[in-house]
C-alpha cells in the first residue's frame, strides 16, 4: 500500500533557480541560502521517496488569465520546464506518475474535491526550484513527481482550510493505492514577501517563525487564518503560504519536525524550509543506497 | 455583495499594494495576455523590434499602452496587470523580479538591495492605510506582543517612479 511518510515545505524563489542556472551558488550571498538546504538534501537522499507530490503555484506559465483552475493535478507522463521569459530553465524534464495521479484525482473528486485534470502542463520555477533544493542538480530527477497547481494569482485563492482538507483527501487517496510506494508531499512558496507595488520588499520574520511553529502543533488553527492576514502581515505574495496547508493536511495530526531552516533574504523573499515526518512510522533510512527501490520496500515491509 | 465589498475595502486598505482580483483581471486582460506572449522568443524579438506596433494586437487602452511603453510597473498593476505576468516584460528587458521590485518602490537598486539585506521592509507601519489594522490580528501567525523596532515606512505614496 502507498503511504505518505513526510512533508517537505520550501520557498520557491525564482532567483534561487537563476543562481543555480548561472552557477552562482558559491557566492557568499547565495551560500547562506544553499548551505541551509544541505541537511534537507541529506534527509531526502536517505528517505528516498518513490514519488513526490508537489503542491506549487503556476506563475502565469501553464495558465494565463484565459483559464485559472483553483486546483489542478498533473496526470501527464511528463512535464516540460516552461519558458518564463528567459528561455526554459536547464533542468531535467519532470516525469510524472500518471497512474497514481489519476487515482488521486478520482478519489479526491469522489470525495468532494473537483480537481482540474491537466494532461499537458508546463512547469515553472514554482515546481523546479524546490526540486533543486531537495535533489540538487542531477541529470534526471530521482523519482516521479505529481504536480498539483494551486491558484494564488487571481483573488481569491482557495482558503487555508480548503487547502488543508485537500491534503486530507490526498492522504485518503494515497492510502487506497495498492502499490507499495513511499511518498513525500511538498508544499512550496512563501514565506513572507511582496514583489509588487510600492510596498515591495516587505518581510515579516516574526510571522514566518510563528507560522513554522504552528504548522507542527496547531495546523488546523493555522489553516483557519483568513487571506487578508497573510497579505497584510506577510506581503501580497506571502499568500503562497496557503499551499503549505495542503502538505500539512496530507500528514498525520501528530508529526515530528525533523529539520527547519530560515533565512532572509533571497532576492525579495524570506526563505523557509521545514521537514515534518509522520510520527507513527517515521521514514527509515535506506539500508543500501544502490539496491533497487522494490527490494528496499520489501525489506521495510518485513521489518 | 456586502461581503465582497468589505473584502475589497480590506484589500484596498493595505498600503502600496494592488490586489489582483476579478475586476483587475478583467481590466488588465490585454496587458496580461501581451505579457504571456513574451514567453516565446520570436515574440520577444518582434516586440523589441516594434513595441507600439506589437502592442496593437492586444487591445490595450491608450493608458495601458503608455504604461507598458514607459515600463511604469506600478501603473500596469493599477490598470489590471499582474506581477507574475508583467515580470515577463521585465525578463524581456533583462530584469529580474528584484530589479522590478526596487523600481516599484521608488528606491535605487542599491538602496533596495541594502534594505533587503538588512531584513527587508518592516511590517510595522505598513499594515494599514486607515490605521485600523496597525497591530497584528489575534489570529495572525505572529504573536501580538511581537514588536519590532519600527523602521519608518518607505512606502511611496505616488503611483510610481521610473528610472
Amino acid at each position: 500500500m502507498a503511504k505518505i511518510i513526510a512533508g517537505f515545505a520550501s520557498s520557491h524563489v525564482p532567483a534561487i533557480g537563476a543562481a543555480i542556472d548561472n552557477k552562482q551558488t558559491h557566492d557568499p550571498y547565495w551560500q547562506r541560502v544553499f548551505s541551509g538546504f544541505e541537511k534537507a538534501k541529506k534527509w531526502i537522499a536517505d528517505a528516498r521517496p518513490d514519488v513526490v507530490i508537489a503542491v506549487y503555484n503556476d506563475h502565469a506559465s501553464a495558465f494565463s488569465v484565459e483559464l485559472i483552475p483553483t486546483f489542478a493535478i498533473g496526470c501527464a507522463a511528463e512535464f516540460q520546464p516552461a519558458d518564463e521569459g528567459w528561455g526554459p530553465r536547464p533542468v531535467p524534464v519532470v516525469m510524472g506518475h500518471p497512474q497514481l495521479a489519476s487515482h488521486i484525482a478520482t478519489s479526491a473528486i469522489l470525495d468532494g474535491f473537483d480537481l482540474t485534470i491537466a494532461n499537458k502542463m508546463e512547469v515553472d520555477h514554482g515546481l523546479t526550484v524546490p526540486l533543486n533544493l531537495a535533489f540538487g542538480s542531477p541529470s534526471a530527477w530521482p523519482c516521479p513527481v505529481i504536480p498539483i497547481a494551486v491558484n494564488v494569482v487571481q483573488y481569491p485563492p482557495p482558503t487555508g482550510k480548503r487547502c488543508f482538507d485537500l491534503g486530507r483527501a490526498i492522504r485518503k487517496a494515497v492510502a487506497s493505492y495498492p502499490e507499495d510506494l513511499r511518498i513525500v508531499v511538498f508544499g512550496t512558496g512563501g514565506m513572507s514577501h511582496q514583489i509588487s507595488g510600492p510596498r515591495a520588499g516587505l518581510i515579516n520574520s516574526k510571522f514566518d517563525k510563528a507560522f513554522l511553529d504552528r504548522l507542527t502543533r496547531d495546523p488546523k488553527g493555522l489553516a483557519a487564518m483568513p487571506h487578508i492576514e497573510y497579505m497584510r502581515e506577510a506581503g501580497a505574495e506571502g499568500i503562497e503560504l496557503v499551499m503549505w496547508h495542503v502538505m500539512r493536511g496530507a500528514l498525520d495530526d501528530k508529526v515530528k519536525e525533523v529539520y527547519r531552516f530560515y533565512t532572509v533574504p533571497a532576492s525579495n523573499t524570506a526563505v523557509g524550509n521545514i521537514i515534518l515526518e509522520n510520527v507513527a512510522k517515521p521514514a527509515k533510512k535506506a539500508a543500501a543506497k544502490k539496491s533497487p527501490p522494490k527490494k528496499a520496500k520489501s525489506l521495510r515491509k518485513a521489518a | 455583495m456586502a461581503r465582497a465589498k468589505s473584502k475589497t475595502e480590506e484589500y484596498e486598505d493595505i498600503p502600496g499594494t494592488f490586489v489582483f482580483n476579478a475586476e483587475r483581471s478583467r481590466q488588465g486582460y490585454g496587458i496580461n495576455m501581451f505579457c504571456m506572449s513574451l514567453m516565446k522568443d520570436e515574440n520577444r524579438k518582434a516586440f523589441k523590434a516594434n513595441e507600439a506596433g506589437y502592442l496593437k494586437k492586444f487591445n490595450l487602452t491608450p493608458e495601458q499602452t503608455d504604461a507598458v511603453l514607459k515600463r511604469d510597473y506600478n501603473l500596469m498593476l493599477e490598470l489590471g496587470g499582474n506581477i507574475y505576468f508583467t515580470a515577463k516584460l521585465g525578463a524581456t528587458d533583462g530584469h529580474s523580479f528584484r530589479h522590478l521590485a526596487a523600481e516599484m518602490t521608488g528606491a535605487t537598486q542599491d538602496d533596495y538591495a541594502k534594505m533587503m539585506l538588512e531584513g527587508g521592509r518592516s511590517v510595522e507601519g505598513n499594515r494599514s492605510k486607515s490605521g485600523k489594522y496597525d497591530k497584528p490580528a489575534k489570529n495572525a501567525a505572529a504573536k501580538p506582543k511581537a514588536k519590532a523596532a519600527a523602521k519608518s515606512p518607505k512606502t511611496s505614496k505616488s503611483s510610481s517612479k521610473r528610472k
